[in-house]
């Protein structure tokens, strides 16, 4: 039972925990959920919390302790009153991020990774907070704070001194832009509410699978795949319920665009979440929205109830009898695997965010086992944006195998980041003019696992016939190291594989040492051609497209920009991975010798 | 019958397990003497190796004799195989990795009565420890690789014939073990 001893979990803690558990129905299913809720109360999860959710939920205290420390938002350990995440991407690090987290780590007398002796504050870094074309961003206790300067951080570290809730912190703070550039159908769209719903409702079920099929609509989360065929396969999947899922994981680094789709469009997002509902026979709808979109959970929930008073979503949708659809907020916790869809389907189900085998597919075999679709946020925004204009109208927009427009989320090396609405076909030379990008040496088309063009490639025409993408656009000129950027992509990999199968976790470390090997001076002509080994490995054996494309930044950047790695490298054709003689410096201060034996050289 | 190729072994930070699986061969050990002719090894006390055709390596890198050793058969050896955990990933001696060397030397010599009569050895016989164990490859170029803990002397036998008739070595199911 409940040790009484612990000196955080009084009555009041009990009766918050009792109300928390109810509230969630004692469904094992809400257990990321629920310890979500016990982070942001308690500031971790204490153990004697574990154990009495363990009692409550009739699952063991293992499988807790299983879920939370797979999560990097979840802690198992005290952390500090104020948890500070500096945000790690690349166009966070261009922006100056590195300084400020040193910056703020002397003001606050800690050092990076640690709690404070007082347990005061703890200051990290986190992967791509999805704020590429306002950063540096930082999460304090889980709030995005965009724009950070010398001054900000300086402000901030007083805040956190004086011990300022977190409600009381100047609201400038926690701005978010949403910094549309340059809007098309989808951003333009004058549609009212439940106007999608109303012509699709008297159209039916089979109708919404063909027009969407005919319109040629593909995934907007990156693959592709043909939005209308995943639709109809769920539709005719045989289960006892389907479920309809948003994917708002977007963890890419360097994609920002359904957090603005999720700010300006969440009523068309939710119209096109209930158009599937409709069409594959759905009741039951998720947002899976990604941890560090947490400002937006009330705003949304706000969006959902107005839509549930105005008859749009519950019983009976739009008077229809039988037409019954409603829709919940997931949050995650910090886990870029999430995004891809089998380990979404496992978290939703509270659960580590381990990708299954596939197949089944989800269509078949999703939620619960039973038939799903998950689509990203842009994706059910341009099906319900195609039902309106019919499939022709649709369909002339874009090019042949990639119809309708695209969000391109924009950030890095530019003078105006933001969001860019283009039908597909847009050349990257056309996106760096319009945002006013000079010098450009590179873009990083897609995050990390996409696909990095170089100058002589900008005629290319983003698109699933040449270069698909889901939206990340990072522009680099020509005083950035493309090096360090790839070094920066391959760290983030590291960090984010789960765990599960052993290509992947031990392959992206591999990589990861491999490269900053190579930026302590100690690499050579062998490191490079281990990489070219590591990938076939990767390629062939990893369990999900993470592992897969782990190796991409590298091969991508060492085809156009070799130099930057090769001076680097030493001439040798191996050299150690470490400093030998500086590895006896501890024993030789020991032992206080000084003998020639109590040195190395590195090549006898 | 073309020249025999010449093989010198040694153990670094490891447990001779990689050499008694190797004896494991058993009686194919007569087979193997007729194809190769033994350097530097444990097998027959040579203390330096010559110029040789494979080097074999079982154990981590945690000294800087082991340094010394390594960089003489990678000088001597035109194919070097790391065999076993230790010599792959610092294995066993590399569970002192996260503790600070001079902690454990201190816990050693000075805390604990009854070694060294109070002070940490400082002999210049003696090698000094690196501050962390490597693995063999993190020194010098390896070429091959034999994991297990430690391999069978079937995977050792497959391995060595494999490559003393010239084809690329391969362990395949059965030789290598996941659990």
């Amino acid at each position: 039972m409940l040790p009484d001893n612990d000196p955080r979990f009084d009555a009041p803690a009990r009766k918050w925990m009792d109300e928390l558990i109810s509230r969630h129905g004692g469904d094992a299913s809400r257990l990321l959920q629920i310890l979500i809720e016990v982070q942001e109360h308690f500031g971790h999860i204490p153990p004697a919390v574990a154990i009495r959710l363990s009692g409550a939920l009739d699952i063991p205290y293992a499988r807790i302790e299983n879920v939370a420390s797979f999560y990097s938002f979840l802690h198992l350990n005290p952390q500090g009153e104020y948890r500070v995440l500096f945000s790690d991407n690349i166009t966070d690090r261009m922006l100056g991020s590195e300084t400020l987290m040193e910056q703020m780590c002397q003001l606050l007398w800690l050092q990076p990774g640690k709690v404070s002796e007082d347990g005061l504050v703890s200051i990290g870094p986190t992967s791509c907070t999805g704020m590429c074309d306002q950063g540096p961003a930082m999460l304090v206790n889980g709030r995005a704070i965009t724009r950070l300067t010398h001054q900000r951080v300086q402000e901030i570290a007083q805040l956190i001194r004086n011990r300022t809730p977190l409600s009381d912190w100047p609201a400038d703070f926690f701005k978010v832009d949403d910094d549309v550039r340059r809007s098309g159908l989808l951003l333009d769209n004058k549609l009212a509410y439940g106007e999608v719903l109303h012509a699709a409702l008297a159209a039916g079920g089979q109708n919404i699978v063909d027009v969407i099929k005919a319109s040629g609509l593909r995934g907007r989360g990156g693959a592709g795949f043909p939005t209308g065929q995943k639709w109809e396969a769920c539709r005719n999947a045989e289960g006892n319920r389907h479920f309809v899922v948003c994917n708002a994981d977007e963890g890419e680094p360097g994609t920002f665009k359904d957090r603005v789709l999720l700010t300006r469009q969440a009523d068309l997002v939710f119209e096109g979440m209930t158009l599937c509902a409709l069409a594959v026979g759905a009741r039951k709808g998720f947002l899976y929205l990604r941890g560090e979109y947490r400002y937006l959970l009330e705003p949304l929930r706000a969006v959902l109830q107005r839509r549930r008073d105005s008859n749009l979503l519950g019983e009976s949708i739009l008077g229809k009898p039988g037409f019954d659809f409603d829709i919940d907020i997931h949050l995650g916790a910090g886990a870029y695997i999430c995004g891809e869809e089998s380990a979404l389907i496992e978290s939703l189900e509270g659960k580590r965010g381990v990708p299954r085998n596939r197949p089944p597919f989800p269509v078949t075999h999703g939620y619960m086992m039973q038939p799903t679709a998950v689509d990203n946020v842009e994706t059910f925004c341009q099906a319900a944006l195609a039902m309106h204009m019919g499939a022709d109208k649709y369909r002339a927009i874009g090019t042949e195998k990639s119809s309708g427009s695209k969000l391109i989320s924009v950030s890095g090396d530019c003078a105006y980041p933001g969001i860019y609405e283009y039908p597909f076909g847009v050349t990257v030379r056309e996106i760096l003019q319009d945002c006013g990008a000079v010098n450009t040496r590179a873009v990083q088309i897609s995050g990390p696992s996409g696909i990095c063009v170089g100058e002589n490639e900008f005629n290319r025409k983003l698109g699933f016939e040449d270069l698909p993408t889901a939206g990340a656009f990072m522009v680099f000129d020509d005083s950035r190291d493309m090096f360090e950027v790839a070094r920066n992509f391959v760290h983030f990999f590291a960090h984010e594989s789960c765990g599960f199968c052993t290509p992947c976790r031990v392959g992206t470390s591999i990589l990861k040492q491999t490269l900053d090997k190579i930026a302590d001076g100690h690499g050579t002509q062998y490191d490079l051609a281990e990489v070219e080994n590591l990938d076939r490995v990767l390629q062939t054996s990893s369990h999900c497209g993470l592992g897969r494309t782990a190796c991409n930044p590298v091969l991508h950047t060492l085809k156009h920009f070799r130099p930057a790695y090769e001076n680097k490298l030493k001439s040798l054709m191996f050299s150690p991975a470490f400093d030998l003689d500086g590895s006896l410096a501890r024993a030789r201060q020991m032992t206080g010798r000084d003998d020639a034996g109590a040195h190395l050289k590195e090549n006898e | 019958m073309s020249k025999k190729l010449r093989v010198a072994t040694t153990s670094l930070a490891g447990c001779f397990g990689c050499h008694m699986s190797f004896l494991d061969i058993d009686e194919r050990l007569l087979t193997l003497l007729d194809l190769v002719e033994f350097d530097r090894s444990p097998i027959n006390d040579i203390k330096h190796c010559g110029p040789c055709d494979i080097g074999i390596i079982e154990g981590g890198v945690c000294n800087a004799e082991n340094v010394h050793v390594l960089h003489e058969f990678r000088k001597n050896c035109k194919i070097l195989i790391a065999i076993g955990a230790c010599a792959i990933n610092g294995g066993l001696p590399a569970q002192r990795n996260h503790l600070d060397l001079g902690s454990c030397l201190t816990e050693v010599y000075l805390t604990e009565p009854g070694l060294a009569h109070g002070h940490i050895p400082n002999d210049p016989e003696l090698p000094l420890p690196l501050d962390k164990v490597h693995p063999l490859h993190e020194v010098v170029k390896i070429d091959y690789f034999i994991p297990g803990c430690p391999p069978s002397g079937d995977a050792i036998w497959k391995f060595l014939t494999d490559l003393i008739a010239g084809k690329t070595p391969e362990l395949g199911h059965g030789l290598i073990k996941y659990d």
